[in-house]
């Protein structure tokens, strides 16, 4: 509830400010501005499912391709709920991630083990650990919150003909992997197609390219193609998003502890 | 009319002003190079890029991950770690350690991921909660947990829990070495000195590998802060008791600078590291510089003081004078000889050239260009400066205690016994060669008074090894890994690891896998083993991966496309012979018992410093031959004679031979340091043959002498500047021998042993060999 009210503030605001167009807005109230104004503009699709292709790559040039199934649920006032059903490698076929993701707090997740049909709770404090041992971490991954950061616009920026507000954003999560990230936001896809992380020491780690950008619903762009750069340690990682289908009329339970068993 | 000597000389001494003033310009624009010279702080300096134990270790870490580390090490007086103070402290310090620079990783026993099982759910979190206090209970668990973790045991907790580690795993970039390295080792500093302010119950210890890359760099600061100041002390104290006279010092210091000056300068500009090899340079120029100019002032001295009945008065006309003469007089007769010393010492230290190890090809080009340029000056700019400066007419100093007559006439009165009774001593000294082994502990390399030797030496008598081996076992087949077959063969493997007495830990993921599958079974002892379901093993591991915080994942143990592990071994400092024995049984386990895995060889720093020895060995006998080969063609030309080529063979050689002799009745164990010796002391060694067979030489056939004749007049005219050079030399190459830094410390006393040996050889063998074959 609370959560609600910050927002119609903030919503109040971005009404309230063009009218006051002589007051001088901080850099901190731009960036949350328009942050706000990208989530707000990224509501309201209800659910989706689409297929992802996850190819990790090492240093020496070593690959590894997981192939699974995505399954996501709006949640108000929350973080998104989600399945992800692995279909290959083999050795983890039918295995299922159920995760509830929470704002500030520490997400819940059940993971299915498909070889010993168990449901297995996953410990609490992984949000800033690696997804499936590749450059994206949980964090990186879960659905953008407001809530999640404090903002800092910095500048505009021209690239490619297209317009990008550049911002600057710091976790509020304690036990994050950084300390702070810059992402270019898109004027037109209301998306970043870039993000920089910079790890606990303040030091470049890795940086995000989001490209290939497809308009859904006729309102949602969404880049087909995210790729993710470890500048440390050479390894990167790529994402790809395949057949996305909205409104599938996913309810709750189809979120929860029964759904995963019923998964194939 | 001149000979070429002759007409070199007038040149000289007619153009004195324009030689003086092309050697300053000339200098100042090579030594302008030092600027560019730059500290290397990268052990891997040492092995060249086509080292295939370099090779292995960077596919290795392409692979996994690079394992360059800081380790802090805590030790508690009384009792043991487990206690409310020191847990919080130790996870403080965790908690502050991945502020270090270039960190990817801290590992310390509070953050160690500890599974459990709770509720049929599997747990996975820090041992020492994140926040928070402790009580008496939480901490009797902790140790519990602790003292039975294999993963933590030998490696971050020793078994008696007084003493525990926090291993920081560092990624340096590698951009800009020159910054990163002193960042991580300043923040590394500063933490230490803070931790033993804020927790003083605790003593504190620094080392990993970044601080032995440090240690390299300091090892080579000292050396310049210290040994070069006291080998150019030395030197003064030598030249003026042996030269005499403030001018000849004084000119001869200036050449020995100009030297130095012009090859680092060089050096900098071809862009050599500078590391304690490379430091060594200086030092041994300036001891070879002096060599020549001692050759030119003590024959220029010589014939000056003989001149005595001249007067100062027809100063005018400076081609008559006394001090013309005598300087062209001892130009053109040195120049001959100093020109073929000077070029068999560049060919014995460019064959450092074919050393495995480019710090001692840098110290081996540093010096042969130094030698060359202290060749130019000591036949241009010395005799120009020395035409300049007044001379006093005092004689050289005479040793007091050797006379070079009686010495000659006791040798060819003797000759039988001596050739017998050296030959004699000279063949047990070189049957005492095999005495040596092959032995480099490469945290030896650093003496007891060095900080990182005093920690790693109580971390090595407290907690765990320094000396890390990898193993990469693959099943070849992505997603291999969790094939229960292939773990088997893994474990098996550790197993084995874990009874060898050289083996303090094993870091293996079989054992985290064994863990889980307990954890599964609501933590049932009798469940710790390896599942034998591929899809099970495989989705434990997913369990697992997906349970873990940021930095503490498993790409340091599996690969990206899962099909291999790397097992991460510690073992004890060991010699370089017993680190390559455990790696030959390892190899031959592996090859009995696991034939369908293909494994790597043991790579990791160890192994690089432990084939080194001996690949530098192999490499620098065919160096030396070759340098052997190419001096001995120098001198049968420059005396036109087989004979004497080959009789020289013998002089050359022998010293190098007993004084690694002697070297395996004394020590008996050989490394790095002194396999490149060889080479490096034939080029010097060879000089006093060279001085003692020219003059042996001309008095045969110029002079149509007879061989006792001949060898009296060699005596007469080098037998001084022989044991003088030597003296110098060999007080240089002690001075290197008080380095703390092992590699240049064992050269420096070999190679003296050897200087001193050859000088023997040659006065008291070599006249009984001549006289022994009379023909020549």
């Amino acid at each position: 509830m609370k959560k609600i009210s910050c927002e119609f503030l903030l919503l109040s605001a971005l009404f309230v400010f063009p009218v006051m167009s002589t007051y001088a807005e901080s850099p901190e109230e731009k960036g949350l501005r328009l942050t706000v104004a990208e989530n707000t503009f990224n509501k309201g699709w209800q659910d989706f499912k689409a297929n992802l292709t996850l190819t990790l790559r090492n240093k020496q040039g070593e690959e590894n391709i997981f192939t699974m199934r995505m399954l996501t649920k709006e949640v108000e006032a929350d973080g998104d709920k989600s399945i992800i059903v692995f279909d290959s490698p083999g050795d983890i076929r039918g295995t299922a991630l159920l995760s509830h993701t929470h704002t500030l707090s520490a997400d819940d997740q059940w993971l299915y083990l498909s070889s010993i049909k168990r449901i297995k709770r996953i410990s609490s404090n992984n949000k800033s650990g690696p997804f499936l041992g590749s450059e994206f971490a949980y964090e990186d991954l879960t659905s953008p919150e407001t809530e999640k950061y404090t903002y800092r616009w910095l500048r505009e920026e021209v690239v490619d003909g297209r317009t990008l507000d550049v911002i600057e954003q710091f976790p509020s999560y304690k036990y994050s992997g950084y300390t702070r990230l810059v992402k270019w936001l898109d004027q037109d896809y209301k998306q970043p197609v870039k993000v920089e992380f910079y790890d606990r020491k303040d030091r470049h780690l890795k940086t995000l390219a989001s490209t290939e950008f497809v308009e859904y619903l006729d309102k949602y762009w969404y880049p087909s193609m995210m790729f993710m750069t470890n500048h440390q340690t050479g390894k990167n990682t790529q994402l790809e998003w395949q057949n996305y289908q909205f409104k599938n009329g996913f309810t709750d339970n189809d979120f929860n502890r029964n759904a995963l068993k019923r998964l194939r | 009319m001149l000979n070429r000597e002759e007409q070199w000389a007038s040149w000289v001494l007619n153009n004195r002003i324009i030689v003086i003033v092309i050697s300053v310009v000339m200098t100042m624009l090579a030594a302008y190079g030092a600027s560019r010279l730059e500290f290397s702080n990268n052990h891997r300096v040492y092995f060249g890029e086509d080292n295939p134990q370099l090779i292995a270790l960077e596919k290795m870490e392409n692979v996994y991950t690079k394992n360059d580390n800081v380790t802090f090490v805590f030790a508690v007086g009384d009792g043991d770690i487990f206690n409310e103070k020191v847990l919080l402290a130790l996870r403080d310090i965790t908690e502050r350690a991945w502020q270090m620079p270039y960190s990817s990783r801290v590992d310390s026993i509070t953050n160690y991921q500890h599974s459990k099982a709770v509720d049929n759910d599997l747990e996975i979190r820090s041992l020492v909660p994140n926040e928070g206090s402790l009580n008496k209970e939480n901490i009797d668990l902790i140790k519990n947990i602790a003292l039975k973790e294999p993963l933590l045991i030998n490696k971050l907790l020793s078994p008696n829990g007084r003493v525990t580690a926090i291993n920081i795993a560092i990624l340096l970039p590698r951009i800009d070495e020159a910054s990163e390295l002193p960042e991580v080792v300043a923040f590394s500093q500063n933490l230490l000195a803070d931790i033993k302010k804020e927790y003083p119950f605790m003593d504190a210890y620094l080392t990993g590998g970044v601080m032995m890359d440090n240690a390299f760099v300091e090892a080579t600061k000292k050396d310049i802060d210290t040994l070069i100041p006291l080998s150019f002390a030395v030197m003064l104290i030598m030249l003026s008791l042996l030269v005499g006279g403030i001018m000849g010092t004084l000119a001869t210091l200036l050449v020995i600078a100009f030297s130095i000056a012009g090859a680092m300068g060089l050096g900098g500009y071809i862009g050599f590291p500078l590391t304690p090899p490379s430091v060594a340079a200086p030092i041994i120029i300036l001891a070879i510089a002096i060599a020549n100019c001692v050759h030119i002032l003590t024959t220029f001295k010589q014939r000056f003081s003989e001149m005595k009945n001249d007067k100062e008065s027809d100063e005018g006309d400076k081609k008559k004078s006394n001090k013309y003469q005598a300087l062209h007089y001892s130009l053109s007769s040195n120049l001959r000889p100093v020109t073929i010393a000077s070029l068999t010492t560049v060919i014995g230290f460019l064959s450092m050239n074919f050393s495995d190890v480019p710090p001692f090809q840098h110290l081996g080009n540093l010096v042969a260009m130094g030698v060359l340029l202290s060749l130019v000056m000591s036949v241009s700019f010395l005799p120009a400066l020395l035409s300049l400066l007044p001379a006093s007419r005092r004689a050289p100093v005479q040793l007091p205690f050797l006379s070079m007559n009686t010495l000659s006439e006791c040798v060819i009165k003797h000759h039988n016994r001596f050739f017998w009774g050296v030959g004699f001593i000279a063949v047990i000294l070189v049957a005492s060669i095999s005495r040596n082994e092959l032995n480099d502990v490469f945290v030896h390399y650093f003496d007891e008074k060095s900080e990182f030797r005093q920690d790693t030496d109580f971390v090595l008598d407290n907690l765990t090894g320094f000396y890390n081996i990898e193993y990469s076992m693959e099943s070849g087949e992505s997603g291999g890994v969790y094939s229960p077959e292939f773990l088997q063969q893994v474990d098996g493997f550790s197993l084995w690891l874990r009874q060898q007495p050289e083996v303090l830990h094993v870091n293996t993921v079989t054992d985290t896998i064994k863990r889980l599958n307990k954890n599964m079974f609501n933590d049932d002892e009798a469940m710790y083993r390896l599942p034998d379901d591929r899809n099970v093993i495989a989705q434990y591991i997913l369990l697992y991966e997906m349970s873990l915080p940021y930095g503490l994942d498993l790409n340091n143990q599996i690969n990206v496309n899962k099909s291999s592990v790397r097992l991460l071994v510690t073992i004890k400092t060991l010699s370089t012979g017993a680190v390559l024995d455990f790696e030959d049984r390892a190899q031959q386990w592996l090859t009995d018992n696991t034939p369908q895995v293909s494994s790597s060889v043991g790579t990791g720093t160890v192994m690089m410093f432990s084939y080194i020895g001996q690949r530098n060995i192999i490499s620098m006998l065919v160096g030396t031959t070759a340098a052997l080969v190419l001096i001995s063609l120098v001198l049968m030309a420059a005396f036109k004679s087989w004979s004497l080529g080959v009789v020289s063979l013998l002089p050359n050689l022998i010293p190098a031979a007993m004084g690694f002799g002697l070297w395996g009745l004394l020590v008996g164990e050989v490394g790095l340091a002194l396999s490149t010796a060889s080479a490096m002391t034939l080029g010097i060694v060879v000089d006093d043959t060279v001085h003692f067979l020219t003059k042996y030489h001309r008095a045969r056939k110029e002079m149509n002498a007879s061989v006792e004749d001949a060898i009296r007049y060699a005596y007469k005219t080098v037998g001084q500047a022989l044991v003088t050079t030597t003296v110098v030399l060999v007080s240089g190459f002690l001075v290197l021998a008080s380095s703390g830094f092992e590699l240049n410390s064992g050269m420096g006393l070999l190679t003296a042993i050897v200087i001193t040996i050859a000088l023997l050889v040659d006065l008291l063998f070599l006249p009984a060999v001549l006289i022994k074959c009379k023909r020549v």
